[in-house]
């Protein structure tokens, strides 16, 4: 991709007048020399790969480990008897993100966005927003475009992956991608959707990749709730006027710097944090030599 | 990273390194035995071998053997769908020399008697990597078509291969070479951006001092259609 800043994205959108998803989609079709038609057909495919994965959950299914499975019906069936605090759009939400995650853990199809691990953050976000707000579909592709794009520029800035950049670099980043994406679909101008992406970076800075066992269950799965959740109140604050301090582009460069200084064994290893508690290290052995 | 990068892939879970890159070094070996797997030894190394069981990693090996693609939730039940289809495996563990943490050595024989070992690692993000065929480096992404030709260490088979490629219009991406001693056995493994004809790599075949010619088409084979 040629934009290696949310600024840049936001001056070429401005010089152009072109809204910031149709940027991103314009680099797309530059750097794979293909039409419009088949740029936006991709997305479309993805985006409805997510939905078919959704609809495809099994709350009876067990990851191989038995740690994961079946918490997303949980989620569904309080919600259902209105036992939720946080009522329909976020118990929804929390619900899809839960299922995508167990998906992950359960072998089932799911849609990397951008890593597997944190599959759940985008789905749960823009399937909810599509079924409450009856969006239509071209929407939802272009605000899959908005997420892609701030995605790109925090893959050349900073990284995409926990072994890389610990959680902060997976959930924040698809956490901040929703956030974009939210602050689009709600008529946000390009200055609110990357401050919501950097709003919800901030919120989610320095969180390690600590999995139980090295395994995408324990916390992983959980962690794809806090990212939508934490993209929701993002999008909501950008949506009211609310900005970083911060500018969007530092911001995804502080998430490079703490990164690079957090500790081997909290990026991945499976040997910090959760990994490394009586109960984690207990999980491990078990798991791992059964 | 690019857009799709980014975005995508549709992948069976848990992991793009310990699951999708599996699948992808399987499919790949596959392809470069260029025939039905007979039987395969598995080797993993480090964290392959360490929570490769947990990320589904065997079993996405052997799906990628069967020609089972990344999307496909049959991967989970490869195991069954191999011993279906009369193909044995074994896994095991090992210490590889210089590997990526996410490697693995696939000794391979196919229905036709062919004969292959390779060693693949996965790099993180899906992308994969193979090291070796044979005992000698490759050292490949798998995103080119890609001919890899063992022959005798002597002058004349590079000039050979790659005039033979011109004639054939191929043009040729990258060029590695490799030998393991002097006037042993020595490598080419040329990645170009048009696929090798078949009737080339034969001819190639037939050539007086090359050993083996191994070739990584990137044509897409639907060869897994659903079995009821």
């Amino acid at each position: 991709m040629s934009f290696r800043s949310l600024d840049e994205i936001l001056n070429k959108s401005e010089e152009t007048g072109k809204a910031f998803w149709q940027i991103v989609m314009e680099d797309d079709m530059n750097e794979r020399a293909v039409s419009s038609r088949e740029s936006f057909e991709k997305m479309r495919l993805l985006y409805e790969s997510m939905r078919n994965a959704n609809a495809a959950y099994n709350k009876d299914l067990l990851s191989a480990s038995g740690l994961v499975g079946g918490d997303g019906e949980k989620v569904s069936h309080a919600l259902k008897e209105g036992k939720l605090l946080s009522g329909p759009y976020v118990g929804e939400t929390i619900a899809k993100a839960l299922k995508m995650g167990e998906n992950n853990a359960c072998m089932k199809r799911i849609v990397a966005a951008p890593t597997a691990g944190s599959c759940g953050v985008l789905p749960a976000v823009l399937l909810t927003y599509e079924e409450q707000k009856q969006a239509d579909m071209d929407r939802m592709v272009e605000a899959m475009f908005v997420a892609s794009g701030i995605g790109v520029v925090i893959s050349i800035r900073a990284f995409l992956a926990g072994a890389a950049g610990g959680c902060q670099a997976e959930i924040g980043s698809a956490s901040a991608m929703a956030a974009g994406a939210l602050a689009y679909l709600q008529g946000g101008s390009g200055e609110a959707i990357a401050h919501a992406s950097a709003l919800t970076l901030k919120n989610l800075l320095g969180l390690v990749c600590d999995p139980v066992a090295g395994l995408v269950e324990v916390p992983c799965v959980k962690r794809n709730v806090v990212g939508a959740v934490n993209a929701i109140a993002s999008a909501d604050m950008a949506i009211a006027g609310v900005r970083s301090q911060i500018p969007p582009d530092e911001v995804i460069d502080a998430v490079r710097e703490v990164g690079e200084q957090m500790p081997r064994t909290l990026r991945e290893t499976g040997e910090g944090g959760l990994a490394a508690t009586p109960t984690g290290r207990e999980i491990a052995e078990r798991v791992l030599h059964k | 990273m690019n857009v799709f990068e980014v975005m995508g892939p549709v992948m069976v879970g848990p992991s793009s390194s310990h699951t999708l890159g599996a699948v992808k070094i399987g499919l790949t070996a596959r392809q470069l035995l260029q025939e039905e797997v007979q039987s395969a030894e598995v080797l993993f190394h480090g964290s392959f071998l360490a929570t490769g069981k947990g990320h589904g990693t065997d079993k996405a090996i052997i799906a990628g053997l069967l020609g089972i693609k990344p999307d496909d939730e049959r991967i989970s039940d490869s195991f069954r769908i191999a011993e279906e289809r009369g193909m044995k495996f074994s896994f095991g563990g090992t210490e590889l020399r210089h590997a990526h943490p996410n490697s693995v050595l696939l000794k391979l024989v196919g229905k036709g008697g062919r004969k292959l070992e390779v060693v693949g690692s996965s790099l993180g993000g899906g992308g994969i990597k193979i090291d070796k065929i044979d005992g000698l480096d490759a050292n490949f992404c798998a995103c080119y078509p890609t001919l890899i030709i063992h022959n005798v260490d002597q002058p004349g088979h590079v000039a050979e291969v790659t005039s033979m490629l011109g004639r054939y219009s191929v043009n040729i991406a990258t060029l590695q070479l490799y030998r393991d001693k002097r006037g042993g056995r020595a490598v080419m493994v040329i990645e170009c951006d048009q696929e090798v004809p078949e009737e080339m790599q034969d001819r190639l075949k037939k050539t007086e001092g090359i050993l083996k010619v191994t070739y990584l088409s990137m044509e897409e084979k639907d060869e897994f259609p659903i079995i009821r």
